[in-house]
């Protein structure tokens, strides 16, 4: 660690955690309730679970980018954050909306809108808490001695990310104009800007661990977010096929999406290859292991899983259907669950001074985790065809399909089980590291 | 060899391009002749049904138009699929669903009891109607009782 307010980026990290607990414990609600064990019914309903598992993964994923700027910027920038007192304003009013919305939803309070549940009043409250956050981390980077290429696209990310959730607060009375807009958040957060994002903080880790050059990285890093925006825009097409707007889009959509693979390859292939070219061996290979991972998962799941439903033939029978759940929970973990895990195991020894990097708990946790969510995803995704095929070409009755396949989820849980101990294990690392401490700053990276 | 420069010039330049297509392709979609999306049949009592389907959530358990969380049937032709499961009394059967009180657990799985009045029922009956008339490129017959046949030949 080079500057103190760094540590600020410990406490965001600290409350992803906490809220991926959280979010993995609602989706055993889901899961049980899949099966039959619906006893939480009365006070969690499915769509409660629902609503709060999928809002949680977002909000644990923004406090992971958030904690993740905030290490990243200053060390890019070389200049202390220029408020750590706002960064921990912002940090707890950011953890107050997401309780609130989270209590909200136990009760009726939301905008029953997928992802966007948030109700209108905090979504304003949201807006806030990243305008101070973006705020905070532009003015550090702007005042700084340098203004990298890496904390270009991170801030760049992290900028349109909140410019875009402005369209998903536009109101509509129709149902498929609201669903074509809710789709400009959604889409282009997670297969557009998020990707800057995930682009920059694998770019800063690929530096810091393998010892490329700067500028080979960053130059390719521009290539591959660029691939990434040219795919993924027009991509946003694969939502609007079967929602009511013109056919244009099967065309459109049909063509980008299947490009879209691409920017995920060309992401795997450049941080293997940065990985092979770097002489420096960084001795914290449990970042390592999360890096690498994030980019080949995430080729896997989005890339691969995502080309796999939206050819427009394909989609026109796993529309709304478990095959996208499949896909959904590969590429959000590969993505971006995994590059949050990679920042945090490589901040968090330097902010804390406890280099614990050759952990066979943090091994164990990794293995477990990525073995776990495979298995989750085979469950999905057979749970997934089985009911394209009963449901959609033979015409079975929903329900009745729906106790077909039951047992797929008897699997899903099985597997969630395994993921969980190696999520359970990377937190008893976390936690293992202890607190972040300014005697860091004089420890070697 | 590419030069840094003209990866950002291609990763600049490829972003404003396809955002600019993004825009004229929406404005296109959903200009007059080109948009499908039955604008024109939208009443008070569809606009109603809407915000009862939002403020209560049906999509997180539900689909519509495809969209939702696959826990519970697709409505998009419900009003198609329980005329013909209950001899044309589809809209009466929603209606008495969600005006229910009690615990309602079809096969098993349970649903809200949202207890609706006989207003609001019918307003999310009607958004059920409009949504049933839009033309979705094909996944309207998939999802459609009526059609089933025809897709599968």
């Amino acid at each position: 660690m080079k500057y103190k307010s760094q540590k600020v980026a410990y406490w965001f990290f600290a409350l992803s955690m906490l809220l991926l607990v959280l979010q993995i414990t609602y989706g055993f609600i889901m899961g049980f309730a899949r099966i039959g064990f619906d006893n939480l019914h009365d006070f969690i309903p499915f769509n409660t679970a629902r609503a709060v598992h999928t809002n949680l993964l977002v909000v644990w994923l923004l406090s992971g980018f958030m904690g993740a700027a905030y290490y990243i910027i200053p060390e890019e920038a070389q200049k202390e954050l220029v408020s750590v007192k706002l960064a921990y304003v912002q940090l707890i009013s950011l953890a107050l909306v997401g309780l609130v919305a989270i209590v909200g939803y136990h009760f009726n309070y939301w905008e029953g809108r997928k992802f966007l549940e948030i109700p209108r009043p905090l979504d304003y409250l949201v807006v806030v808490n990243v305008l101070l956050f973006l705020g905070l981390i532009l003015t550090t980077l702007f005042k700084g001695k340098r203004q990298t290429t890496t904390a270009l696209v991170l801030s760049m990310g992290l900028l349109f990310a909140a410019l875009l959730y402005l369209p998903g607060m536009l109101p509509f009375d129709s149902q498929v104009t609201d669903s074509f807009f809710r789709w400009w958040v959604v889409h282009l957060w997670v297969e557009g800007v998020w990707e800057l994002i995930m682009g920059g903080i694998l770019s800063f880790l690929l530096i810091k661990l393998t010892g490329v050059d700067r500028e080979v990285i960053e130059k390719w890093l521009y290539v591959i977010v660029g691939l990434t925006f040219l795919s993924g825009v027009l991509g946003t097409g694969h939502h609007y096929y079967y929602i009511g707007v013109n056919k244009i889009w099967l065309i459109v959509g049909g063509i980008f999406s299947a490009l879209e693979p691409l920017a995920f390859l060309a992401m795997a292939l450049f941080a293997v290859n940065m990985y092979r070219k770097g002489e420096k061996k960084h001795p914290n290979k449990l970042a390592l292991y999360w890096t690498l991972g994030s980019a080949i998962v995430s080729f896997i799941g989005a890339g691969l899983l995502g080309f796999a439903h939206t050819l427009p033939q394909t989609n026109l029978y796993t529309h709304g259907t478990l095959v996208t759940a499949m896909h959904g929970h590969l590429a959000f973990w590969g993505a971006y669950a995994m590059i949050v895990l990679a920042i945090i195991s490589y901040s968090l020894p330097n902010m804390t001074g406890r280099k614990l990097y050759e952990s066979s708990r943090g091994r164990a946790a990794f293995w477990l985790a990525n073995i776990g969510m495979i298995g989750m995803t085979v469950a999905f995704g057979v749970a997934g065809v089985a009911q394209v095929y009963l449901e959609r070409k033979f015409g079975m009755d929903f329900m009745k399909v729906q106790k077909e396949i039951s047992i797929h989820f008897v699997v899903l849980i099985l597997c969630a089980t395994l993921f969980t101990t190696g999520i359970i294990l990377y937190i008893i690392d976390f936690y293992k590291h202890g607190k972040p401490t300014d005697e860091a700053l004089e420890i070697n990276e | 060899m590419l030069s840094k420069k003209q990866a950002r010039a291609f990763f600049l330049g490829g972003t404003l391009v396809t955002f600019l297509i993004f825009i004229g392709l929406t404005v296109y979609s959903l200009s007059e002749g080109a948009d499908q999306t039955n604008h024109e049949n939208l009443t008070a009592e569809v606009v109603r049904g809407k915000e009862i389907w939002e403020s209560n959530n049906c999509m997180g358990c539900h689909t519509i138009l495809g969209e939702g969380a696959y826990y519970a049937p697709e409505l998009t032709k419900v009003v198609d699929r329980l005329n013909m499961r209950y001899d044309g009394n589809g809209e009466e059967v929603i209606k008495s669903i969600l005006m229910s009180k009690g615990p309602w657990q079809p096969n098993g799985r349970k649903m809200v009891a949202y207890g609706m009045s006989e207003q609001e029922a019918s307003d999310v009956v009607e958004f059920f109607k409009w949504i049933g008339k839009i033309d979705l490129n094909g996944f309207d017959r998939i999802v459609s009782p009526l059609a089933k046949d025809k897709i599968n030949n």
